[in-house]
């Protein structure tokens, strides 16, 4: 398996070196669906000159990464496209190994199951066999690898594909079941961008299922498990703000990042819901609607994780979808994360109801995004309502994406439990509809 | 760090110089008065240095021309311990270009002193509303002016005293000021009622401090500049309803003396018009141990010829005004009128009528000029019509300038809603030496300043300046400051260029017709430019041998403040239209998400039993009422 991961990685960084070097890279790096105020690599830059000219970059409203990617980047801005191109490659590594290691236990948990003799036994087919399910990491590998929003998001040096590494490390930490590490970069990936917070859940459930401690407020047991995981993310959490406080000396990052994401002062549009929606608002309901807006992407960890409860990974990866269609600055490098993780449930096709329909709404507004953006921008023949326009089915194809796999998922489940071919009462074959 | 180090210590003398220079030109002020006062056939020490700061061509008086004894009768020497003096001066400059240039000042003298905050509740001649804002704000230096039109310096040289598009305010602090920017907004708005201009409008989003480009022009030496606010208003229109306020800060209001001349419909009517109103501190006697309050109002119009006079090359000062003079402010202890005459030695480029005998020489903006003078407080002035009626009339057409020796202009490059690029150019014209110069940039947040872009090229070279003050911006807060020091070589072209990226503002913070754009002040170019005089390579023709070796000091450089135009910048914008529409459909979008998670996780999965018919559930009913059993 080593051999074709090699070849991919091979090949997935001699495209983005090869497009580095051409003249579409800085076309790409201007593209608001690829860049946001938050992850621009020109932003990076201005906040290193800015360094240089003795002003604390926080001083101003262009700069708002994170101390430590100042520091880093202070390091290895010489260096940036093998920066960005290795953590593409440590993403896709991280998922490779952490989807291998998961299709295991999914494998092992099934022979379980079999050998209990638990399915129905109409059920066979839906049992995966591990001849389909080899191939799946370096799918996944592939998915992330391969997929032209990741390339984008790369060539252009958006920071958010740091972002994905340090997800993507968590997601490996957790599955190998490795508290503290999950905890650090946990806490490291809630620093850069405050919304992993959510996926602390998922993590929670999975490190206690694999360490067989039940989900049980009265347990003692499950307690103890959950103030080990908050003391070790909220301890890594503080030594990482109080490390970035001595490294400029000032807590002025705090507003200047995390204001910045919660506020949203900045309008620059994206593919995301809140640009024009803010641009639009009546300023006595903004603070409303605002708040409304941010909950939305805390609001569904606990309903999913109760229904999600013993499939923490499905759990990650609809948290991930969730964060990446509610965020206040969406760019593509973050629906490239989730949808890597589509290969790991191409089992659930079967139940897929309009998937044909999505992945052709999703294909063809990202190619009218450049289109529109071209007529309002530059050619003046469109206005904004058309780049917004895109922008909501966008994000109505994602949703539908998302609930879909949701569905899926919980029909298989359910069918692994009452059967696949289920009758009526009258013995004819039976539709299932959710009540 | 030796490169910084360096550079600062050669922006620091620069300062030394302009200070100093405002300090002597302030002295020199004075004895000139004095030596008014005094009413002396003067052979005057003094010479006009910076006649750059001082803004006004002071005269130096040729030996031999005797001047009026008639300054005392006309100012009642009070017995009170505050003496006012008033003096007023027209300035016209024929153009090369064919226009006329005509410049007004009136300078009000006020011997008190506010810094030392008693309360002072008795005015004459200075007027009583802006003595109080004064006091009342505790303003050391106060600089305003409102200029419709653009100053082009390549055709007419440079002004005597520049002003930016718009509206412009500065204003130096006393440092006994503890809430500098709630003092600075009350003033605005204060100023805004005297002036009847919209410089309410004047907020955090467009003031800025300025490090070094703004200096004190009066006396002091306090350089603090957290006591300084610079602020610019490039959209304002100045009009009638901002000249009636100004008109009326004068002692003799528009009734007598020069202000006469200063009607609307005809200043207006005119390619360039500015007023300003300037106060500041200034020593009182040579040795400057008392100080006393300088109200300069100025006012310059260039008025363009060809359109106004049928193709004649004729002006005159009825056809201009449609006004003669017929007396001085009686209130003025001096009013005169200069005219230009340095490139019509000998009358073949334009003749003069009346003729005067009086001739003055002085350096003005680093060049010898001479001027006809026409003294108002005599009555031999207006003849035997008891009007004075001054007309120019050209005898050719040809004449060319001097190149002014730094000039600047900044447009907007770029194509797009998205991004842009602004590039300033600043021209040294000098044949062979460089100088400095500082560029001050206060570009407001919506257009976000990439300060890594920032590149200064002259003659295809890199010139990194050698002194740089960056502020960057906050949202809807604080514009961008961007101040530095750059040496203009010789002869050359310097390019500054940063690129920036348009912002999409919500839709209430564009101005009624956003697809005008917005506009972005002009730059400031502050700078000690060698002198024309200094630059005269045939000094030694007429020269005595023992005075030409060395270059003169007083006279080899001058201060010089000029602006660019200002910009105009479109932005995205929204839709207008659309908020509740907006507003619908993004909710609906969340609603859809909100409702198909909401769906999957309540609900579970059933087997759909197929729902009786109609007439099948009616008789159920009929027979559930029976108490029969169902179908």
């Amino acid at each position: 398996m080593a051999a074709p991961l090699t070849l991919l990685l091979i090949v997935a960084v001699t495209i983005r070196a090869a497009l580095y070097r051409s003249s579409l890279a800085d076309l790409i790096s201007e593209r608001v669906e690829v860049v946001s105020p938050l992850t621009a690599w020109k932003r990076v830059v201005e906040g290193l000159a800015l360094l240089d000219l003795g002003v604390s970059p926080y001083s101003g409203d262009v700069f708002h990464e994170t101390p430590l990617i100042i520091y880093l980047f202070h390091f290895v801005v010489d260096y940036a496209e093998i920066t960005f191109m290795l953590a593409d490659v440590i993403t896709a590594v991280a998922l490779y190994m952490a989807v291998m290691d998961y299709n295991k236990q999914v494998f092992r948990k099934q022979k379980f199951a079999l050998e209990a003799d638990r399915y129905p036994h109409d059920c066979l087919e839906l049992i995966r066999t591990p001849k389909e399910m080899y191939y799946i990491p370096l799918k996944v590998a592939m998915f992330y690898l391969l997929n032209p929003f990741t390339i984008l998001s790369c060539v252009a040096k958006s920071t958010c594909g740091l972002n994905n590494a340090v997800i993507s490390l968590f997601i490996l930490s957790t599955i190998k079941g490795n508290v503290l590490l999950s905890a650090v970069f946990l806490s490291l990936a809630t620093y850069q961008s405050i919304y992993p917070l959510t996926l602390c859940a998922p993590a929670l459930l999975y490190l206690m299922q694999r360490q067989y401690i039940p989900v049980n407020f009265r347990r003692a047991s499950f307690w103890w498990f959950m103030a080990q995981y908050g003391f070790m993310y909220l301890g890594s959490l503080s030594v990482i703000v109080c490390l970035s406080f001595f490294l400029l000396g000032s807590w002025d990052y705090l507003p200047s990042v995390y204001g910045f994401i919660l506020s949203v002062p900045d309008l620059t549009p994206n593919i995301g819901l809140f640009w024009y929606f803010f641009a639009e608002m009546f300023e006595h309901f903004r603070l409303f609607f605002l708040c409304v807006f941010q909950i939305n992407v805390f609001f569904y960890t606990i309903p999913l994780s109760v229904k999600l409860k013993e499939h923490p990974v499905f759990l990650i990866f609809m948290q991930l979808a969730v964060i990446s269609i509610f965020k206040s600055y969406p760019t593509v490098g973050d629906i490239a994360l989730y949808m890597a993780f589509l290969p790991v449930w191409s089992h659930l096709h079967r139940f897929l109801r309009n998937i044909f329909l999505v992945s052709c709404v999703l294909l063809a507004c990202s190619a009218l995004f450049p289109v529109l953006w071209h007529l309002w921008i530059y050619a003046g023949s469109a206005n904004s309502n058309f780049y917004y326009a895109i922008t909501l089915l966008f994000n109505v194809a994602q949703i539908l994406l998302v609930s879909d796999y949701f569905y899926a998922f919980l029909r298989r489940e359910h069918h692994l439990t009452y059967g696949l071919y289920l009758k009526r009462k009258d013995g004819s074959e039976a539709t299932l509809v959710l009540k | 760090m030796a490169g910084r180090r360096c550079s600062f210590s050669a922006i620091l003398r620069v300062f030394c110089y302009v200070s100093w220079l405002a300090f002597i030109v302030a002295e020199s002020q004075e004895t000139k008065l004095n030596v008014d006062r005094r009413a002396a056939a003067v052979d005057s020490p003094h010479t006009d240095t910076a006649g750059r700061v001082s803004e006004q061509p002071a005269a130096e008086e040729t030996p031999g021309q005797q001047e009026p004894a008639a300054q005392d009768t006309v100012v009642p020497s009070s017995a009170t311990s505050f003496k006012d003096d008033f003096q007023e001066e027209l300035v016209i400059r024929p153009l090369h270009s064919g226009d006329i240039y005509a410049s007004f000042q009136f300078r009000t003298l006020w011997e008190t002193d506010f810094m030392s905050g008693n309360k002072v509740s008795h005015y004459r001649l200075y007027p009583k509303s802006l003595g109080q804002v004064i006091s009342k704000f505790s303003v050391r230096e106060l600089h305003i002016s409102f200029t419709q039109g653009y100053w082009r310096t390549m055709q007419w040289g440079q002004p005597f005293l520049p002003s930016p598009p718009g509206a412009e305010l500065w204003v130096w602090f006393q440092d006994s000021v503890t809430d500098v920017d709630g003092t600075w907004k009350e003033l605005t708005n204060v100023l805004s009622g005297i002036f009847c201009a919209s410089l309410n409008f004047i907020d955090s989003t467009n003031t800025v401090q300025p490090s070094a480009s703004f200096k004190p022009l009066g006396i002091g030496n306090d350089t603090d500049h957290r006591f300084l606010r610079y602020a610019t208003l490039p959209r304002e229109i100045v009009c009638t309803e901002n000249l009636t306020p100004w008109k009326k800060l004068l002692p003799c209001g528009s009734k007598a003396g020069l202000a006469v001349l200063l009607k609307s419909e005809k200043l207006f009517h005119s390619s360039f018009h500015s007023q300003a109103v300037h106060i500041r501190p200034v020593c009182q006697d040579w040795e400057c141990k008392t100080s006393s309050w300088e109200l300069r109002q100025t006012l310059n119009v260039v008025f363009d010829l060809h359109t106004s006079s049928q193709g004649k090359r004729e002006w005159s000062l009825f056809k201009m005004f449609s006004r003669t003079l017929t007396e001085a402010c009686p209130l003025a202890s001096s009013s005169k009128i200069y005219i230009d005459v340095t490139d019509n030695p000998e009358g073949e480029q334009f003749e003069v009528t009346p003729a005067t005998p009086l001739l003055s020489k002085a350096v003005v903006l680093g060049d010898r000029r001479t001027f006809s003078v026409y003294d108002l407080t005599q009555q031999i002035t207006f003849g035997t019509m008891r009007s004075l009626n001054l007309l120019i009339r050209w005898k050719t057409s040809e004449g060319d300038m001097l190149r002014p020796l730094l000039h600047a202009e900044r447009y907007v490059a770029g194509y797009g809603l998205q991004t842009g690029e602004i590039h300033t150019l600043m021209y040294n014209n000098h044949p062979y030496r460089s100088f400095p110069v500082l560029l001050l940039d206060s570009v407001p947040w919506y257009l976000r300043l990439y300060i890594h872009t920032l590149t200064v090229t002259s003659k295809g070279k890199d010139n990194t300046p050698s002194y740089i003050h960056y502020q960057p911006s906050k949202d809807r807060v604080r514009p961008h400051l961007l101040e530095m020091l750059v040496q203009l070589p010789p002869n050359s072209v310097t390019e500054v260029t940063v690129q920036f990226e348009r912002a999409l503002l919500k839709w209430t913070e564009y101005t009624p017709d956003p697809n005008h754009g917005f506009y972005v002040g002009s730059s400031v170019i502050s700078s000690l430019v060698p002198s024309i005089v200094a630059m005269d390579i045939n000094s030694t023709q007429e020269r005595p041998l023992f005075s030409s070796f060395f270059p003169c000091k007083e006279e080899s450089s001058y201060f010089v403040r000029v602006y660019t135009e200002p910009l105009l910048v479109n932005l995205p914008t929204p839709d207008f239209s659309m908020p509740y529409n907006v507003i619908c459909l993004t909710c609906t979008v969340v609603a859809v998400g909100y409702g198909s998670l909401y769906n999957l996780l309540t609900r579970s999965f059933q087997i759909e039993e197929p729902s009786p018919g109609l007439a099948k559930r009616l008789a159920n009913i009929i027979r559930k009422m029976r108490g029969v059993p169902l179908l």
